[in-house]
């Protein structure tokens, strides 16, 4: 039995595959385009359109960097307003062209600096929110690693959310959990239990639908899989009118924690 | 997350302060003003739209009081008034906490939903109370907004609400993250039914609220000096180990750099939100 901690650990763990990995596995002709056209260009997310299995579509990534130097530069995969807003004006493009949306989500979670602030963090993850709840082409998010809070739900808004098999899902990081409830970040084990943050425990809360096997560690083999899937499902979405598309998104989300009456 | 400083009640005289001035009646419940200490009467509060007369602080407000203050005598009508929290994750002293809360608070949750008029023009509203569990967004939180919003989606009803809020609440886990989705998409139908949204962010504004419902408003409105941010100051100046500016995250910053529409005094805002309702309902929805 793996606990929650390992799977943590697991999730972070140095030389665990990043979105570029996936990218380049399970898609053919990517190119990336750069951008927000509002401030700037945030290396944490990357975005573009590619092929998945033949058809177009646009695939957007938080990207935490392999190598150190790469790592610094894409700040560790925390994204600014305008990684999001990047983001965002892809989805709005994929749109226009009714092509699907890949999303892979990997970061500790949206920066918390005075520049993010400055530039709206928490309007740009709200705007993303409400913009992907409407957007007319079918979206897949996957979890690839860590999903650490509103900077991983602003690209999660999605008519499947996937996790792989140690990837984690979480409202707080479990130090930032300890330190707050038991006052001491020393307990994060025990936040990692609380918080219920494994792919196993999302499914079993109807968050999310599918659990990919990490196949001891063999990424090309998840990656096959993964591809399979994903190009299976785009097809299915694909075949609902947009009306029932973005209803059944609405319905997916609505329900949650929504049966207290 | 944010200190919980900023959600302390005022101090009372039984935590040893100050001693009360001389004119406070001990016998009448008084409210000590946070600022200046002054004895205030607790009825005599609305009137003064919840600003110490002596110093002019911005008094915090419960929901339930909010409420009956914005809303034109006898307009107020509350709807799901009995939605109760679930410890759905049995998180550790979470229940014990929400009991506690709720004797102290008398809520069942952070939220008070209902319609009402606020200038004589018809409005469904929501206001956050600042009293429970430092205004965080429980499931229950997320679902009395997505119902007012859903609700007056179908009577073609503009929405008012007053923000407050630490973010996310921590023991209730995913269940808590994924109402920033689902009030974004009741927001969202909201808008594209054509019907007006103002939100009054209120100090402090933080978190998970930021990132959702607050942020989606066709008209924000602050209250002066309210705190509004994604991250508390607390954690940004952990992680750029630097002093942050005076004024950071303050109303007025915002302002300036473009991310709410107008600064309103308490005792402005009724007028404002009166007029903003008139100036965007469209003629068929009179």
């Amino acid at each position: 039995m793996t606990t929650a901690y390992e799977r943590v650990q697991a999730a972070r763990q140095k030389g665990r595959p990043t979105a570029m990995y996936y990218i380049r596995q399970l898609t053919t002709d990517f190119l990336e385009l750069h951008g927000d056209r509002r401030y700037g260009d945030d290396p944490a997310i990357v975005a573009g359109v590619a092929r998945l299995n033949g058809q177009a579509l646009t695939v957007i990534g938080i990207e935490k960097g392999v190598e150190t130097d790469e790592k610094i530069a894409r700040n560790f995969g925390s994204a600014h307003p305008e990684g999001y807003r990047k983001a965002l004006r892809q989805m709005r493009q994929a749109e226009k062209f009714s092509r699907p949306v890949l999303c892979l989500i990997d970061t500790a979670g949206a920066f918390c600096g005075i520049g993010a602030e400055e530039r709206g963090q928490g309007q740009a993850i709200a705007e993303n929110l409400m913009t992907m709840m409407g957007l007319k082409v079918p979206i897949i998010s996957v979890l690839i690693g860590e999903g650490g809070s509103g900077g991983a739900l602003a690209l999660g808004v999605a008519d499947r959310v996937w996790m792989l098999e140690n990837a984690v899902y979480s409202v707080i990081s479990p130090e930032g959990a300890a330190s707050i409830v038991w006052k001491d970040a020393g307990k994060a084990a025990e936040a990692c239990e609380a918080l219920r943050m494994t792919a196993q425990d999302l499914q079993s809360f109807g968050m999310i639908e599918r659990i990919f096997s990490e196949e001891n560690g063999d990424f090309e083999k998840v990656c096959q899989t993964l591809g399979a899937a994903l190009a299976e499902e785009f097809m299915a979405l694909s075949a609902l009118s947009r009306q029932e598309l973005t209803e059944q998104r609405y319905r997916k989300f609505r329900r949650i924690g929504g049966d207290e009456a | 997350m944010i200190s919980k400083e900023l959600f302390k009640k005022p101090n009372n005289r039984l935590e040893g302060e100050k001693e009360p001035p001389a004119h406070a009646k001990p016998e009448q419940p008084a409210f000590i003003c946070p600022e200046c200490k002054t004895a205030l009467e607790k009825a005599e509060l609305p009137e003064t739209d919840y600003v110490c007369p002596r110093c002019g602080a911005l008094l915090q407000v419960s929901a339930r009081e909010r409420a009956l203050w914005l809303a034109d005598v006898n307009t107020f009508t509350e709807r799901d008034a009995d939605l109760q929290p679930v410890d759905r994750l049995g998180f550790p002293a979470y229940a014990g906490k929400l009991e506690k809360t709720r004797r102290e608070t008398g809520e069942p949750e952070g939220v008070v939903t209902g319609t009402a008029e606020i200038g004589g023009q018809p409005c469904a509203i929501f206001c956050m109370d600042p009293f429970f569990i430092m205004g965080s967004m429980g499931a229950v939180v997320g679902e009395k907004i997505t119902r007012i919003f859903e609700y007056a989606t179908e009577k073609r009803l503009p929405v008012v609400g007053y923000t407050v809020s630490g973010g996310a609440r921590i023991q209730e886990g995913m269940f808590s993250l994924m109402q920033m989705a689902k009030t974004s998409g009741a927001v969202l139908r909201h808008g594209e039914a054509g019907l007006f949204y103002a939100a009054v962010l209120t100090h402090p504004t933080t978190g998970g609220v930021v990132a959702s419902f607050a942020m989606e408003a066709d008209v924000i409105l602050a209250e002066p000096k309210a705190l509004i941010g994604f991250a508390g100051p607390r954690v940004i100046e952990q992680t750029m180990r630097q002093k942050l500016p005076e004024g950071f995250q303050r109303a007025e910053f915002l302002l300036q750099k473009g991310f709410v529409d107008r600064i309103v005094p308490r005792n402005q805002q009724k007028r404002e939100l009166s007029l903003l309702l008139a100036l965007n309902r469209k003629e068929a929805d009179r």
